[in-house]
Order: C-alpha cells, then sequence, then structure tokens
C-alpha cells in the first residue's frame, strides 16, 4: 500500500461523511451544499487517478466536471432563492 | 537532484490536501447549523482540492500547466458557489443558530411586498 493509495482512500471517506450529510440534511440549501462538496473532492480524486493510471485525459474530465458543478450550484441556488 | 525536491514537495501537498479535505467533511457532518456547516465545506475544501491538484501538477511536471489551470478555476468559483448557496437560504428563511437579533429579515419582507 502506498502513500497514493492512502491518499484516495482519505479522500473516499471524506467524500462518504459528505454523503451522509446529502442524506440526512433537514433543509434543501445542506443537499445543495454536500453536493457542491461532493462535486469538488470527485474533480480532486479525479486528478489523483489520472496520476495513478498515467491518462492525461482524465484532467479534461476533471475541467468539465468542475464547470459543470459550478453551474448546477449556482442554478440550485437562484431556484431557492426563487428568481429563476 | 531537482526532480527529486519536486517528488517530494507533491507528496507532501498531496498529504496536506487530503488532511484538509478530510477535516472539511467531518465540519460537514458535526457543524450545528447550515451557515457554519457551509463554512467548514468550502474553505477548507478549497485549500484542500488546491493542494491536491498542485501536488498531482508537482508529481508529474508536464501536467503542470492543466493542474495550474483547474487550480485556478476552483479558487475562483469555489466562493463564489458558497456565497451563492448562503444568500439564497438567507432568503429562503433559514434561521442560524443561537440567532439573538435578525436585520435582514425585516428588509426582505419589505423588499418581497413591493415586488
Amino acid at each position: 500500500m502506498t502513500l497514493v493509495d492512502i491518499v484516495v482512500l482519505l479522500i473516499g471517506v471524506s467524500l462518504i461523511a459528505a454523503f451522509i450529510r446529502f442524506y440526512k440534511g433537514p433543509t434543501m440549501s445542506d443537499r445543495a451544499m454536500a453536493l457542491d462538496f461532493m462535486s469538488v473532492v470527485v474533480v480532486s480524486l479525479m486528478v489523483v487517478l489520472s496520476f495513478i493510471f498515467d491518462r492525461q485525459i482524465y484532467l479534461d474530465v476533471a475541467m468539465v466536471y468542475a464547470l459543470i458543478g459550478f453551474i448546477g450550484t449556482v442554478i440550485i441556488g437562484r431556484y431557492l432563492e426563487g428568481g429563476l | 537532484m531537482l526532480s527529486t525536491i519536486l517528488t517530494y514537495t507533491g507528496y507532501v501537498l498531496l498529504v496536506i490536501g487530503c488532511f484538509f479535505l478530510v477535516v472539511s467533511s467531518l465540519g460537514i457532518l458535526r457543524m450545528p447549523d447550515l451557515y457554519n456547516r457551509l463554512q467548514a465545506g468550502t474553505k477548507a475544501s478549497t485549500l484542500g482540492a488546491m493542494c491536491t491538484i498542485m501536488g498531482v501538477g508537482f508529481l508529474h511536471p508536464e501536467w503542470w500547466v492543466k493542474c495550474f489551470l483547474l487550480t485556478l478555476f476552483i479558487l475562483m468559483t469555489n466562493p463564489l458557489s458558497s456565497s451563492v448557496l448562503a444568500r439564497a437560504s438567507l432568503r429562503s428563511g433559514v434561521k442560524p443558530y443561537k440567532l439573538v437579533v435578525d436585520e435582514c429579515e425585516e428588509y426582505y419582507r419589505k423588499e418581497k411586498e413591493e415586488n
């Protein structure tokens, strides 16, 4: 078990914790916040996986996923505010 | 010599980044309030993701430009999305924990009546 495997394991632990908050969040803003956090964590997980598997294309996937996660969070925020 | 320094810097940045990600997820689980959770889940996760991505950029120097662009993008967009969520949840009526004086409520009510 190398150090990079431990890093992937810790990122998975933080993803599971965010998913627990996503499951039992009292309000809808909690769930949107947990979704935003999960998208950031998945982006960093994708970058680490691109280092492990030595594929550069995963970085492009991570960039597109960061863009889509940000736009989704902003649209959810506008919807909660009532301006959409 | 230089590649050894780059490799050690990359591993140290990876460990710091995943530590901050775990701390931020603990904050998301344990904080008592939406706004506390928002702060814990955004500040620490921005630092953690930036450190992790720059660590990979140091470990693999050919990918440095893409990793730097991704870091810059996360640095610009993550506080913005947190600010949008906080504003939306304050306007949609989520009360902060142990609130004493709410000065925003009257203002928002007046604004709603005008529209």
